[in-house]
């Protein structure tokens, strides 16, 4: 496959970006995008020039590093797929396509294709945990009874993988459905009631401080989620938040 | 905005409600008895009308500034965003703005009227005036009509989106997702082919 390639490329947070040509050649259909990004930067680096920088870890879907707006749809064209398991033959030879960094306000961008997620480390750290002691009598959560509904209710939701494709999809850059997951999970389990209240709040007032925007449920956030995480994790987060200020 | 929008909501079923009556063939005497009411009760004047006129209010300021926060969440735009979402539910603030405009328009051609007989120039008060104040806005004023049915299909596309929106704002239920869908539909048609037809029917009929 031969393809033109629009890459948005810039040197560092505070420089301004554009969009750069590149054409790549002799691409196979069975790589994944980033190996074809992989390809592309061998060329670059033959070629003297500065590879393009981009996240990745896993590469398997379970991480959340990769990120990428992929002709303008955050991770790619396909439904519930990272960028890492996207593959090429998903295009066809002579396309061009665009690729862009997740924008947003509150994931600002570092180099080129890569962005500070550090905001979602920030609200999880506000309260995307459930506090335990640790001293050597820390009781397995496995011992605890949980109705089988709850379990794989709170595990559908445990499913996010914290990439942020729902704030760059969102027209609005809301980050209500990952927070919304988050809360969710532990809302539905006996350990995570505990705190449930202080934990949503907190989460909500940290969201609101890193200037993401606010959910006017276009469910663009959902449609992109490469885990399938549903809006139904939003009406949960603001039936809890709803409730918290009740208390 | 969420609760503000189900206020409204509320509100446009009784509007319409009451326009729909003049419809009835005993040439407008249940319109006028019902719009003479609203218009010299001192609950709905003095109680009611104060709520929805802060109702409206709230719901466009609030409007404003939800935007103003979701522009500022992503100051450097995409070069390309294609994302799955419908227009309508991406645009709320074009279909509010043109609801502004019609409000401004509506209110030019029926309350200010009426707040003149009342407080500025105040008149006795003329309880068959209201279907006769109607049939004179409408009929054959092709420009205003037009203007009233877009902003109605505007207005429905609004509610229609709003409808499920602000449900799923306050936290109820998705399991009835499919049941919001189906209300907002259902809802937003009404309002819409409601207002139309009361506009159409006094353009053409006198
Ligand atoms: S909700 Fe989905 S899109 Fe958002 S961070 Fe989690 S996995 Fe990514
Ligand atoms: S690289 Fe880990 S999810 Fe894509």
């Amino acid at each position: 496959m031969d393809l033109s390639l629009k890459i948005w490329r810039q040197k560092n947070k505070n420089e301004k970006g554009s969009m750069q040509d590149y054409s790549i050649k002799n691409i196979e259909p069975d790589m994944s995008f980033l190996e074809m990004l992989d390809v592309l930067n061998q060329q670059l680096i033959s070629g003297g020039e500065e590879p393009v920088a981009f996240d990745h870890d896993c590469r398997e879907g379970i991480c959340g590093s990769c990120s990428l707006v992929i002709n303008g749809a955050p991770h790619g064209p396909h439904k519930s797929t990272t960028t890492c398991q996207l593959h090429m033959r998903k295009f066809k030879s002579g396309d061009t396509i665009y690729i862009e960094p997740f924008r947003g306000s509150a994931f600002p961008i570092i180099k080129d294709l890569i962005v500070d997620r550090s905001s979602f480390d920030r609200i999880q750290q506000a309260g995307g945990y459930v506090s335990v002691n640790t001293s050597g009598n820390t009781v397995d959560a496995n011992a605890t009874p949980i109705p089988k509904p709850n379990a794989d209710e709170a595990f559908k939701s445990a499913a996010c993988i914290g990439c942020g494709a729902c704030v760059a999809a969102c027209k609005n850059s809301s980050a209500m459905l990952f927070v919304g997951a988050k809360v969710s999970q532990y809302a539905q389990l006996p350990q995570g009631k505990v705190e449930r209240t202080e934990r949503v709040k907190n989460m909500v007032v940290q969201m609101d401080k890193e200037g993401f925007g606010n959910c006017t449920n276009t469910g663009a956030c959902e449609a992109h989620c490469p885990k399938e995480i549903s809006l139904d994790n939003i009406v949960k987060l603001n039936r809890e938040y709803l409730n918290s200020k009740i208390k | 905005m969420a609760l503000s929008g189900i206020f409204l909501m509320i509100f446009l079923l009784q509007h319409l409600a009451i326009n729909l009556t003049s419809l009835i063939p005993d040439n407008g005497e249940t319109f006028n008895t019902i719009s003479h009411f609203m218009g010299y009760n001192p609950i709905v004047q003095f109680v009611l009308q104060p709520i929805l006129i802060f109702g409206v209010c709230f719901h466009f300021v609030m409007g404003f500034i939800l935007e103003y926060q979701n522009r500022k969440a992503r100051v450097q735009k995409y070069i390309l965003h294609k994302t799955r979402s419908s227009w309508i539910s991406r645009n709320m603030i074009i279909s509010g703005l043109v609801i502004l405009a019609f409000l401004i328009l509506h209110f030019d051609d029926f309350w200010l009227p009426e707040i003149n007989d009342k407080y500025i120039n105040p008149v006795l008060p003329d309880p068959e005036k209201y279907f006769f104040h109607l049939q004179e806005q409408f009929y054959n004023q092709t420009y205003r009509t037009i203007f009233y049915c877009i902003s109605f299909v505007l207005l429905g596309l609004h509610l229609n989106h709003g409808l499920a929106s602000s449900f799923q704002s306050v936290g109820v239920s998705s399991a009835n997702k499919h049941i919001l869908k189906v209300a907002a539909n259902v809802y937003s048609i009404t309002i819409t082919v409601g207002f139309i037809s009361i506009a159409i029917f006094h353009y053409f009929i006198h």
